[in-house]
């Protein structure tokens, strides 16, 4: 995903039509990878204790 | 043409009590709705009702009549189960829809702004839930998914307005591989296999082992991948509102913006008949079910000739169509930015798909999988990973696994927090949700109704209700009516100004 490729779509004047939106100017940012091996310790922090039960225990009816 | 039209996100939540698994979940989501409704109106003596009326065939098409007094608000009853359900300030909706809480988010322009309201709608869900955990005593979670890996679904409906003159078929014709594949990117990871999980293993999408049929208006048995569900919410003579029931739910706020955005473009692509190719899929039902099970991209889908294309392809097609499509036009940043995520993504998946974690969901999903049965030596069946699998969409800040990794990443969000919070307390300045989220702001207390094409008013007790109806989507927007709330009237004025400003324009 790197910064250069957006030289590879033609640039081009602004859509005028919607030009009062809001998110005209949003960028997706740039994400660097997060190594998931150091950060186990923080997930298993926040997981679950008794997974089985935890599990078990989310049944939804049907939705659309 | 571009990735701007009128188009939002409808998320049906999962919702549970950890320590009460028995509850009934529409008590739940009652206690949800109704604890953020006493947040925002603590005064309200009334709760506020759907207009179900511009839901009737009859009114559809007598869509622009801007004035109806109705008679005793008491014999709503009839027309209303009597569960919550709000308009928000932000202009979206939030009510119970059964057993799951709804948030449907308010119509937006543009694929940016969707995602953001989409991102308002969980803290919404989230700040709603630790109240009604607080008022109950009994801690109430939320989750983003679409499965309880039991059977059920529930969904995360996209809407797009489109040209009613489209032949109907051109939609389905083209947007079926379309759907069948974007899930190599939009979808969200799920362990288990089949709609019981009663096979170990994981997959690429929430979503794909609950459709059953190509074509068709349910969405709740034998979902179909095209859903042919019409209810305009504007100009039935002009428009379609496309209803997209084949999705996943997105805790990646790029990747919500990437969906709305490609599925934009295509929709341009159709209406313009551009789109010079036709991939005939010979059994796309099966094939979106093989699709989000080959996450190693090993997999070709058969078509109709003969031949066979894999996933990556079927996109890269659709996105060549669009950089053509595009190429000869004048466009926007928006959807040049949508162009280069979604060759940058596809380029990812066949090149170094762990590039993508923090941006695809299934993919950061897959990643954490990964390490625990790698670290643990866990089978796809242990309940540890289900776990993790649920975990990742808990839409608590400091609880969701899909938010830890985003800190843990050291890049921010495509949206900041203070971003985040506008979206919550505000409604888009550019579609007619501005005025109906600022009459719930300014005279919350007189809306006493109100549906995407309508609000209705309660000046006083001894008065007839005012219903002022909305058929523009586009319309009332705050260059229209900014000045009006400006004004800050009283509430009889207000809606005398109003119905006075909208029928001078029709």
């Amino acid at each position: 995903m790197s910064e250069q490729n957006f030289e590879s779509v033609k640039s081009a004047p602004t859509d005028t039509d919607d030009n009062v939106s809001t998110g005209q100017s949003k960028q997706p940012k740039q994400v660097v990878v997060p190594d998931i091996s150091a950060i186990l310790d923080q997930i298993d922090a926040v997981l679950e204790k008794n997974s089985e039960e935890f599990v078990s225990g989310f049944v939804q009816k049907g939705g659309q | 043409m571009s990735v701007h039209r009128i188009m939002g996100i409808e998320t049906e939540y999962g919702i549970s009590s950890p320590n009460n698994p028995g509850i009934n979940p529409t008590i739940l989501c009652a206690a949800v709705v109704n604890a953020y409704s006493d947040f925002l109106f603590p005064d309200r003596q009334k709760p506020m009702r759907w207009d179900y009326y511009v839901e009737s065939p009859f009114v559809d098409v007598r869509g622009y009549e801007i004035e109806r007094e109705l008679a005793d608000p008491e014999s709503w009853t009839d027309i209303d189960i009597g569960m919550p359900n709000l308009m928000l300030p932000n202009g979206a909706r939030f009510y119970v829809d059964h057993a799951h809480p709804e948030y449907s988010g308010p119509e937006v322009t543009n694929p940016a702004d969707a995602a953001l309201w989409d991102v308002a709608g969980d803290r919404i869900l989230n700040h709603a839930a630790q109240m009604a955990s607080e008022l109950t005593g009994n801690l109430i979670t939320i989750y983003k998914n679409n499965t309880d890996g039991k059977g059920a679904s529930y969904g995360t409906h996209e809407n797009y307005q489109v040209a009613r003159d489209v032949p109907f078929d051109d939609f389905v014709k083209h947007l079926t591989p379309f759907f069948v594949t974007r899930n190599i990117w939009a979808g969200s990871g799920r362990v288990g296999l089949g709609q019981e999980s009663r096979t170990a293993g994981f997959q690429i999408s929430q979503r794909a082992d609950f459709f059953e049929a190509r074509v068709g208006l349910e969405t709740t048995v034998n979902r179909p991948i095209i859903n042919t569900r019409d209810e305009p919410h504007a100009d039935p003579n002009k428009f379609r509102r496309l209803h997209v029931i084949v999705g996943d739910a997105n805790m990646s706020q790029t990747m919500t913006f990437l969906k709305m955005g490609a599925t934009a473009l295509v929709l341009s692509m159709i209406e313009d008949s551009a789109l010079d190719f036709e991939i005939d899929l010979a059994d796309p039902v099966l094939e979106m079910q093989a699709v989000s099970r080959d996450y190693k991209f090993e997999q070709q889908l058969q078509l109709t000739d003969g031949t066979a294309l894999s996933a990556i392809e079927i996109q890269r097609e659709y996105l060549a169509a669009s950089e053509n499509y595009m190429a000869s036009k004048p466009f926007d940043a928006m959807t040049k930015q949508v162009l280069v995520l979604w060759r940058d993504v596809l380029d990812a998946l066949e090149s170094d798909t762990q590039s993508l974690i923090g941006t695809v969901d299934w993919v950061t999903k897959k990643s954490v999988l990964d390490s625990y049965r790698l670290r643990d030596d866990l089978g796809w069946q242990d309940s540890k990973l289900k776990a993790i699998d649920l975990q990742y969409c808990d839409i608590r800040v400091d609880k969701g696994l899909s938010y830890l990794l985003q800190r843990n990443s050291n890049s921010s969000e495509m949206f900041d927090e203070q971003e985040v919070e506008l979206a919550i307390a505000n409604p888009p300045v550019d579609t007619r949700a501005y005025v109906r989220g600022k009459a719930v702001q300014n005279y919350g207390a007189n809306v006493v109704g109100a549906s995407w094409e309508s609000l209705i008013f309660q000046i006083s007790p001894d008065q007839p209700l005012k219903r002022i109806g909305l058929p523009d989507a586009r319309g009332y927007r705050s260059n229209e009516t900014e000045h009006l709330f400006a004004q800050q009237c009283e509430p009889a004025e207000f809606v005398t100004k109003l119905e006075q400003l909208i029928s001078e324009q029709h």
